[in-house]
């Protein structure tokens, strides 16, 4: 298998002639020129960061451009962020606090409920945005370059805007129910950072074989359905039996929902579940991108 | 001599000639393939797998861009033009070979990409161009030269799902020209828009050309490349076949595209003096008068039929059929439509008589979408008799001046492509 970096664009000294080509520059600058090489790329290949860094304006245009059209296009505008989790906590509520009685450790259920709400949301969107998002872009595939992974990477870009509204909304159910966070709450930042990775690493894996196998269209949604019901979403980890609970710490967001509700209802940490989670999260993550960068290359020949 | 700009080194891409639409597989296909056949599988463990023919688009590319040079590519559909310039945008990667480009690349393959329907026309020039590749800073800067070029000043405000499809254009158009890049790679975003924004278009890319960039570009304009180009490097079946000045490589394809349609714009047929009336040749030609198998939409066609009468006949009328490949008759002429009473006792309203006659019928033009006919030229007494039918010569209808495409960014469906009067008003 050969390593070669399918498109680099590398600094390189032609000898003989006194041409030096160099990159990461601007090319406003001469003599300097940028060497763009072009060759075969096969199997696994690594992450240009450098090139990822200089298209950075891009992927602020790309959120921007989801923000924009997210808010203008509805009627409610900002409310739809707002509404969809809010309705979700109310019915989960009445369903599984009211009716079927699961205990919420000594927390109102709604604030109990929502801060899982939270981060889910989060992710799940994030994820599912990413991949149907690669698909429906097909044309930017197969009509310019620009590294593919800004596509899934912009789509947690809105996720995040979207959790910034409902984090809004959380400290109102927060004031109104009376139950404030205790100084761990300053640690909500670093739990956003890993929900994000989490949901990168994912989103990642799933938009590629979505582009390459369309039917994943429909594996998706399915998948973080169910995915969610695994999660301690509705319910708290405590209601899972002692010998069991491992089991529940090999899906990462065990241990982020755990963590942003400790942080958020003022419980201790459960670091444990943290530190399983922030591992397997990076392993998903190495796993998403790579599997993304090795399916890319037939992006443009499939989509 | 200066280094390449483009250096292009035994290019060659391979895809694979589905039998399936696109190359689409969906997972539950490749599951099963995998669970039906793990041996299969195994044996072709390590090829591509999947099935489908491997065929190569692109083979054995080896090209030199001198900075400053304005290169077109030309050659028939499918010949890997469009190939090779997504390649060299990276869009796709090539299967074997190098290439190296010195020099920030813009790349326009389509005008637009990237534009959302539902964002305003400022906010789709910054989207666009950060999409092609430009600075914040340097949209900002070029920003109201942008909008003068577009001519959208008024609609800036509008979401860009309202615009008229000239206005999507002129604007997504607008965006591009100004990417200011040293070398610039352009496939047939010039076969949009209304003749007048075309050739402001040209104007902006010869002023490209002249400051030095190096141009790379795909058209089936010939116009555009006589007029732009300072070299043309011909195409055929994934390889260069040609590379020299743009006249000579034009002409070089007008001759391989009208060798290619089976004999030419003229079709001379052997005596039968059996027949009592008889074509002796079919010539199709231009509005210039020129013979060729090529046409513009915008092009009338000319049939000349020359045919010989050898006895005095009752009755005779010439028929014109134009025909798709597959012998579909698009429609039917004769030389008496005109007359309402064609079946009369005119003189001179049928050629009864012994003696050559040279019949012309000129399909009007935009009539036929693009595609490939032939004519199929009768002589005939109606109800009675038929003298003789000939196939005629085959004729292609390119869309060179836009009119089928400029709405629809692709061809235009259907057999017939023709304006008619439309009326739209509020109710």
């Amino acid at each position: 298998m050969e390593h070669s970096s399918g498109i680099a664009v590398g600094a390189k000294i032609d000898l003989g002639r006194a041409e030096v080509g160099t990159v990461h520059k601007p090319v406003e600058q001469p003599p300097e020129v940028a060497l763009t090489v072009i060759e075969p790329r096969h199997g696994w290949y690594g992450v240009d960061l450098a090139e990822l860094w200089r298209y950075r304006e891009l992927l602020y245009f790309l959120v921007w451009r989801d923000v924009k059209v997210r808010y203008k296009q509805t009627v409610v505008g900002a409310g739809w962020a707002i509404i969809q989790p809010v309705c979700t906590m109310v019915v989960f509520s009445i369903i599984f606090g009211s009716f079927a009685k699961i205990p919420s450790d000594g927390v109102p259920y709604p604030v109990f409920v929502f801060a899982a709400i939270l981060p889910w949301t989060f992710f799940a969107e994030a994820v599912s945005q990413a991949s149907l998002g690669l698909v429906a872009q097909a044309n930017l595939l197969k009509k310019v370059y620009f590294p593919r992974l800004l596509l899934p990477t912009a789509s947690a870009g809105l996720g995040l805007v979207d959790f910034a509204v409902r984090l809004g909304v959380y400290v109102g159910i927060m004031l109104w129910y009376a139950h404030l966070p205790g100084p761990s709450v300053l640690l909500v930042p670093v739990l956003v950072l890993l929900t994000t990775l989490l949901a990168l690493g994912v989103g990642m894996f799933l938009s590629g074989l979505t582009v390459v196998y369309r039917d994943f269209r429909t594996v998706v949604p399915f998948l973080l359905q169910a995915w969610m019901h695994i999660s301690p979403v509705v319910f708290p980890l405590s209601l899972v039996p002692e010998q069991y609970r491992w089991i529940m710490l090999l899906n990462p967001m065990t241990g982020i929902i755990g963590g942003f509700r400790s942080v958020l209802l003022n419980q201790p940490l459960d670091w444990t579940a943290l530190a399983a989670s922030t591992v397997i999260t990076f392993a998903v993550l190495i796993f998403g991108v790579s599997s993304f960068q090795r399916l890319e290359r037939r992006f443009a020949d499939v989509a | 001599m200066s280094t390449p700009a483009i250096h292009v080194e035994r290019l060659g891409k391979q895809v694979k000639l589905g039998l399936r639409v696109a190359n689409q597989y969906s997972f539950s296909e490749v599951l099963m393939s995998i669970l039906g056949a793990p041996l299969r599988r195994l044996r072709t463990l390590g090829e591509s797998s999947y099935g489908g023919e491997l065929f190569w688009a692109l083979r054995d590319i080896s090209l030199d861009v001198l900075p400053g040079e304005v290169v077109g590519l030309i050659g028939r559909n499918g010949a890997g033009k469009s190939t090779l310039l997504k390649i060299l945008s990276r869009v796709v990667s090539p299967t074997v070979g190098r290439a190296e480009i010195r020099g920030r690349v813009g790349s326009l393959l389509e005008v637009g990409v990237g534009f959302h329907p539902e964002l305003t026309g400022r906010e789709n020039i910054y989207l666009n161009g950060a999409i092609l590749g430009m600075r914040q800073a340097e949209i900002r800067r070029k920003f109201d030269e942008i909008v003068a070029f577009s001519e959208v000043e008024r609609f800036l405000d509008t979401p860009v799902k309202r615009y008229s499809s000239g206005m999507y254009v002129r604007l997504a158009f607008a965006v591009a020209a100004h990417l200011d890049p040293e070398i610039l790679i352009v496939d047939e975003v010039l076969a949009v828009g209304d003749v007048a924004f075309q050739r402001k278009c040209l104007g902006k890319m010869g002023d490209v050309a002249q400051g030095g960039r190096t141009v790379l570009f795909v058209s089936h304009n010939m116009r555009a490349v006589a007029g732009l180009c300072t070299r043309a490097v011909l195409m055929e079946g994934g390889t260069i076949v040609a590379d020299g000045t743009p006249e000579a490589m034009i002409r070089k394809y007008m001759a391989g595209l009208d060798a290619n349609v089976g004999g030419g714009p003229e079709k001379v047929f052997p005596e039968a003096a059996e027949k009592p009336a008889q074509v002796q040749r079919i010539r199709l030609y231009n509005a210039a008068a020129r013979a060729t198998c090529d046409y513009d939409l915008l092009d009338p066609i000319t049939v000349e039929a020359a045919f010989t009468v050898r006895e005095e006949l009752d009755d005779l009328v010439a028929v014109l059929q134009v025909c798709t490949p597959t012998d579909d008759v698009v429609f039917v002429s004769t030389h008496v439509d005109e007359d309402n009473h064609w079946a009369d006792e005119r003189p001179g309203a049928a050629p009864r008589s012994r003696g050559n006659y040279v019949a012309r019928a000129t399909i009007p033009a935009p009539l036929l979408n693009c595609g490939e006919y032939h004519v199929l030229v009768q002589l005939l007494a109606p109800r009675h008799a038929v003298y003789d039918s000939v196939r005629g010569p085959v004729f292609r209808i390119d869309d060179v001046s836009s009119f089928a495409s400029c709405l629809f960014h692709k061809p235009r469906q259907g057999h017939v492509a023709v304006p008619i009067p439309w009326e739209l008003e509020p109710a």
